[in-house]
């Protein structure tokens, strides 16, 4: 079940990625859902575009409704994970593929709450949903009915993955990569362009943060780029070494999710936390030092 | 949820109907009225189209949404009436649900009616926890848009 295109071969974990082609044959072949299947999930900006037409076989997981804790910001606790992943009928050792809109940027955040949680195969499907479309591929509105399981209650190991922002204080003067738009980091824009103002006081950068656009490792279609083009972007140009501790950041989390798997699973770095706090909880806080 | 000590404005009633159906559904069947609403949004008459900087952005919409208002001529607010128009694309279903539930529960009523709609109208559909708080931002934004373009497009 793995797969054999030769760029994703290239990684340093290609068991974390899939082409929209492996999935077709996964679903024709009709290893998609059921029990002992794949379990394919849509992840999402906008939460109703699942039910316009999703690939065939596939569940619906939200990121707000499902995976984040509807009172203190946070996600969801063991319970409340094995809960949404149990009415999936998905188990400790079932493979997962997660795919969505906007360049899989809650695709990839999923993944990575997925991984804060241990769950041993996840992975992204290559281009997400619009590389399915711009195949030519099925979508369809037939949501499947899947039998639930007991998914163990596993306890959250945030520290691996996840930096919070005193993680942010300690690590200053360590490699930090901002992934959001030049504007965001200048401090010209508070928010992403053409997206609403979410409400931070200050503008600019944490310092000594490198700016990397998260869009710089996609493709136009929204594919990965290749891991030669990824290694000449973080390796030659930003001087970063596989064994560095890194700490990725954006807004919310979800663009820097993006860049986290394209750090930790594309090019096997083995210390890259997710600042999920970011720019809406640093550009909030009171007295932390700010570069513009 | 709020108190309600005074008793609250009430919604124009073919709004006031929407927000019955919604918050006697549970949440799947409000994200499949919702998908309804989505699918219904008229298209943008001919005169907007491909001229979007004739009508308003809502910027606290995830995605982008265009909106204008037309107020007809009369002797009073009551007697002009309101038709509204949106475009959002395809991939905005949530946004285009929002907008094909205010065209449908406001588009034919008089500018003092839409301009009686309560400003939290949008909480009264229980759509919060179907879609998430901060989504519905987005509506609340397109409800005072309406309401402001009305103000302006009357003012003498």
């Amino acid at each position: 079940m793995s797969e054999t295109d030769p760029k994703i071969e290239a990684y340093a974990h290609p068991n974390r990625l899939v082409t929209t082609d492996w999935l077709a044959e996964q679903i024709e072949a009709g290893h998609v859902g059921g029990p002992d299947g794949i379990a394919l999930l849509e992840s999402d900006e906008d939460v109703l575009l699942y039910s316009t037409g999703h690939i065939p076989g596939a569940l619906k997981v939200d990121w707000h409704v499902d995976l984040n804790d509807p009172v203190s910001r946070d996600y969801v606790d063991g319970a409340g994970f094995a809960a949404v992943l149990g009415a999936r009928g998905i188990s400790r050792d079932t493979t997962v593929v997660i795919y969505g809109d906007k360049s899989n940027w809650w695709a990839a955040y999923a993944l990575w709450v997925f991984s804060l949680f241990g769950h041993e195969d996840v992975r992204l499907l290559d281009g997400g949903r619009a590389k399915w479309i711009a195949d030519g591929r099925e979508l369809t509105r037939d949501v499947p009915t899947p039998t639930p399981v007991d998914y163990p209650v596993v306890e959250r190991d945030d520290a691996p993955i996840r930096a919070f922002k005193d993680d942010v204080l300690a690590h200053l003067g360590s490699p930090l990569v901002d992934v959001r738009s030049p504007g965001e980091f200048s401090g010209e824009l508070l928010h992403m362009p053409d997206y609403p103002q979410e409400g931070a006081m200050r503008g600019g950068h944490i310092p000594g943060a490198a700016s990397v656009p998260w869009a710089r490792a996609a493709n136009d279609d929204g594919t990965f780029r290749s891991r030669a083009e990824l290694e000449a972007i973080y390796l030659t140009e930003q001087g970063l070494s596989p064994d560095d501790d890194v700490v990725a950041y954006c807004r919310i989390g979800e663009r820097s999710s993006h860049t986290w798997f394209v750090l930790t699973h594309l090019l096997g770095f083995e210390k890259v936390r997710n600042y999920d706090g970011s720019w809406t909880e640093w550009g909030n806080a009171v007295r932390v030092p700010i570069e513009k | 949820m709020s108190d309600s000590s005074a008793s609250p404005v009430p919604l124009p009633s073919a709004l006031a109907e929407i927000a019955d159906d919604f918050t006697s559904a549970n949440n799947d069947l409000k994200l499949q009225l919702l998908l309804e609403f989505s699918d219904g949004l008229p298209p943008m008459p001919e005169r907007y189209a491909g001229d979007l900087s004739r009508l308003e952005r809502v910027d606290e919409c995830q995605s982008p949404l265009f909106l204008t208002v037309e107020v007809g001529e009369g002797a009073s607010l009551d007697a002009r009436v309101v038709n509204l128009f949106f475009d959002a694309p395809p991939e905005a279903p949530t946004t285009r649900g929002f907008a094909g539930i205010l065209h449908e529960g406001l588009d034919g009523l008089s500018a003092a009616e839409v301009l009686a709609v309560p400003d939290d109208a949008p909480m009264r559909f229980g759509l919060a926890a179907a879609v998430s708080p901060l989504r519905l931002r987005g509506m609340v934004a397109m409800l005072s848009r309406i309401k402001r373009q009305v103000r302006a497009k009357t003012a003498v």
